[in-house]
């Protein structure tokens, strides 16, 4: 359980102003010189050693992604690129700390910008965040005005830009590649790799693409020290982490807590339980609409952090917590979540362009219950064909959902195709 | 996938004017010399407000122009992202998340209401009023959410979604945002706001 002053976003719900002046009081922006000034080595060692693993859903650690930069400048341009595109189901732990700790997120980019040698930086948000592009650019503009982002950025002879950059509505733009597409004015179709965005990226120049969440609590690791940040959590999976909190729960919410929290602890505490009490609880699904769902056996004692969801085949994800109760109907759940696929498949790759479509119209009959038996092998067969074949890794998102529900819930499924009766006339 | 198609037959003359040109610079410069197609979903929003919330084909043609690409390459970035209507849509325009978090928390309700005070999915009402299902809008722990126009209103039910809607017809002043007196994403008891 987290300690009051080990939370990092102390304004996540806005009870404050987001202004310079107050996000200053909340200890933003505190000689951000001096933590620069300590080099660019020494910012990737202590990020690596804090654990910090990233924010967006993979997992990979900061500090090394950022290690992949080239060390001497090559004459082409470095740049930064924070995904705030969020647009996970489950989703919106971004869209706090933009409209509520938006300086956080600015003196993480310029710290993360100096560590990679960047000179510019593009924050691509999703076009649908309105009020929170318009704090962001609102903020950005004091930042400017006081000389902490630009020309000479607090005053470290840095010249470092930050640019705003909308997106206008396209799921797989929150995959790096595809958002750097996006940013030179593209279809967000994700690219081949290598080359990774580290060798070519953005306007083929080196770049590292960052979730908004891994970015803003940099200054504060820095601070503070690696050695704080660490000793939060469990070990390869340290730090604090915001929790969204969506679903059957009585009071939905999102919230800073410490990684490895038990799932029970972080629902009863914070979300005031499952609707008509733990028992009533039918499955978790974790970390974002991609992850597979965790029976509520599971959910008694699973641990909120990526090794131990990975554990039980599911994911920590960008921790989603979407709970269901008895009364969902989680075929139909599931399902919802197929069709969001096959919705914001970029149409690239053929397995995934046609089977998330396939995937969809198998899972509505699974709902109905007008499919056969012998289907729900063909259904897992066709997620093993998608999982693992496509550029990225929307297919796989498509299909781990479908193949958590058939891993723990095949009789439920069984049980429906059994009890149907024909459609009604 | 998705596929949307361009509305033939409403062709009108679309030219931005100078103050709209000075704005697109403004986003171009944000780019490296040589990189102006950066500011294309920003060029196609303000085609879109332009011509009342849709893009109609001289309206892509224009960006094209401005930008010089192609006008291919504009047609598919406008036909790739959700955000760009290629259909005429209500001077109002409500977009209701339909996807599983919001699904869970009764967005059928939701959908129910609009249904009820405005008529069928894409059919612009009377009063100019037209709605859509999208995909996850972001605000899952304020679920469920719709989008109108460019405002977010959350933690709705059935009756806050109607009285909403009886508003807007009415051209009444509506509070953004929960609809429960929440303050963003905090954990709170749902209880009715009158």
């Amino acid at each position: 359980m987290i300690d009051e002053k080990d939370k990092i976003f102390t304004n996540l719900y806005g009870f404050r102003p987001w202004n310079l002046k107050e996000a200053k009081k909340r200890g933003d922006w505190d000689n951000t010189i001096s933590l620069i000034s300590k080099g660019k080595k020494f910012i990737i060692d202590e990020i690596k050693s804090s654990g910090l693993r990233g924010r967006g859903g993979a997992g990979f650690p900061t500090g090394v992604k950022w290690s992949f930069m080239p060390k001497k400048l090559t004459g082409k341009l470095h740049y930064l690129v924070v995904n705030a595109d969020e647009s996970e189901p489950g989703t919106c732990k971004d869209r706090d700390i933009i409209r509520n700790e938006p300086h956080k997120l600015l003196e993480g980019s310029i710290i993360a910008s100096a560590a990679i040698g960047a000179q510019a930086c593009y924050i691509y948000i999703r076009g649908e965040f309105v009020d929170e592009r318009k704090i962001l650019e609102a903020a950005l503009e004091e930042a400017y005005s006081e000389g902490l982002v630009g020309k000479n950025a607090c005053k470290t002879g840095l010249d470092i830009d930050i640019f705003i950059h909308r997106g206008a509505g396209a799921y797989i733009c929150g995959e790096e590649t595809a958002l750097l597409e996006s940013l030179e004015g593209k279809k967000g179709l994700p690219r081949l790799k290598p080359p990774f965005p580290a060798t070519s990226g953005l306007f083929g120049c080196p770049t590292t693409v960052n979730n908004v969440e891994s970015i803003a609590v940099v200054p504060e690791i820095l601070r503070r020290g690696s050695d704080w940040f660490s000793s939060l959590g469990r070990p390869r999976n340290t730090g604090t982490k915001i929790f969204c909190i969506s679903g059957h729960v009585n009071t939905p919410c999102n919230i800073e807590e410490e990684m490895g929290i038990p799932l029970k602890t972080l629902i009863e505490k914070y979300a005031g339980g499952v609707r008509g009490g733990w028992e009533n609880l039918l499955a978790v699904i974790p970390g974002g609409s991609s992850v597979p769902l965790i029976p509520k056996n599971i959910c008694d004692t699973v641990l909120m952090d990526f090794d131990s969801l990975a554990e039980v085949k599911s994911g920590l994800g960008t921790a989603a917590v979407i709970v269901m109760d008895k009364s969902t109907d989680l075929i139909r759940a599931i399902s919802r979540i197929s069709y969001f696929y096959k919705y914001e498949s970029c149409g690239q790759c053929t397995p995934c362009r046609e089977g998330t479509g396939w995937l969809w119209e198998m899972m509505e009959k699974m709902a109905k219950g007008s499919a056969k038996k012998k289907d729900i092998d063909i259904l897992l067969n066709l997620t093993e064909r998608i999982e693992g074949h496509t550029i990225c890794a929307l297919g796989d998102a498509a299909a781990w959902p479908i193949q958590g529900i058939i891993r723990h819930f095949r009789p439920y499924i069984e049980e429906r195709i059994d009890n149907y009766k024909g459609d009604a006339v | 996938m998705t596929q949307k198609r361009l509305t033939k037959d409403l062709l009108k003359e679309f030219r931005f004017n100078e103050k709209e040109i000075k704005h697109i610079n403004s986003h171009i410069i944000k780019y490296p010399k040589g990189r102006v197609q950066s500011a294309v979903l920003e060029s196609l929003f303000l085609a879109q407000k332009k011509s009342g919330g849709w893009l109609p084909e001289s309206a892509i043609a224009a960006v094209s122009e401005i930008l010089n690409m192609p006008k291919i390459r504009v047609l598919e970035v406008a036909t790739f992202y959700s955000m760009f209507n290629l259909e005429p849509c209500g001077n109002f325009f409500v977009q209701i998340c339909g996807t599983t978090p919001c699904w869970l928390r009764g967005s059928d309700e939701i959908k129910k209401a609009c249904k009820d005070h405005i008529g069928e999915e894409r059919k612009i009402s009377n009063e100019d009023i037209s709605w859509v299902e999208v995909e996850c809008l972001g605000a899952c722990v304020n679920a469920p959410v719709v989008q109108i126009n460019e405002e977010y209103f959350e933690d709705l039910d059935y009756s806050s979604m109607s009285e909403i809607l009886v508003k807007l017809k009415k051209n009444q002043p509506i509070k953004k945002g929960s609809q429960i007196n929440r303050q963003s994403s905090e954990p709170i008891q749902r209880e009715k706001n009158d």
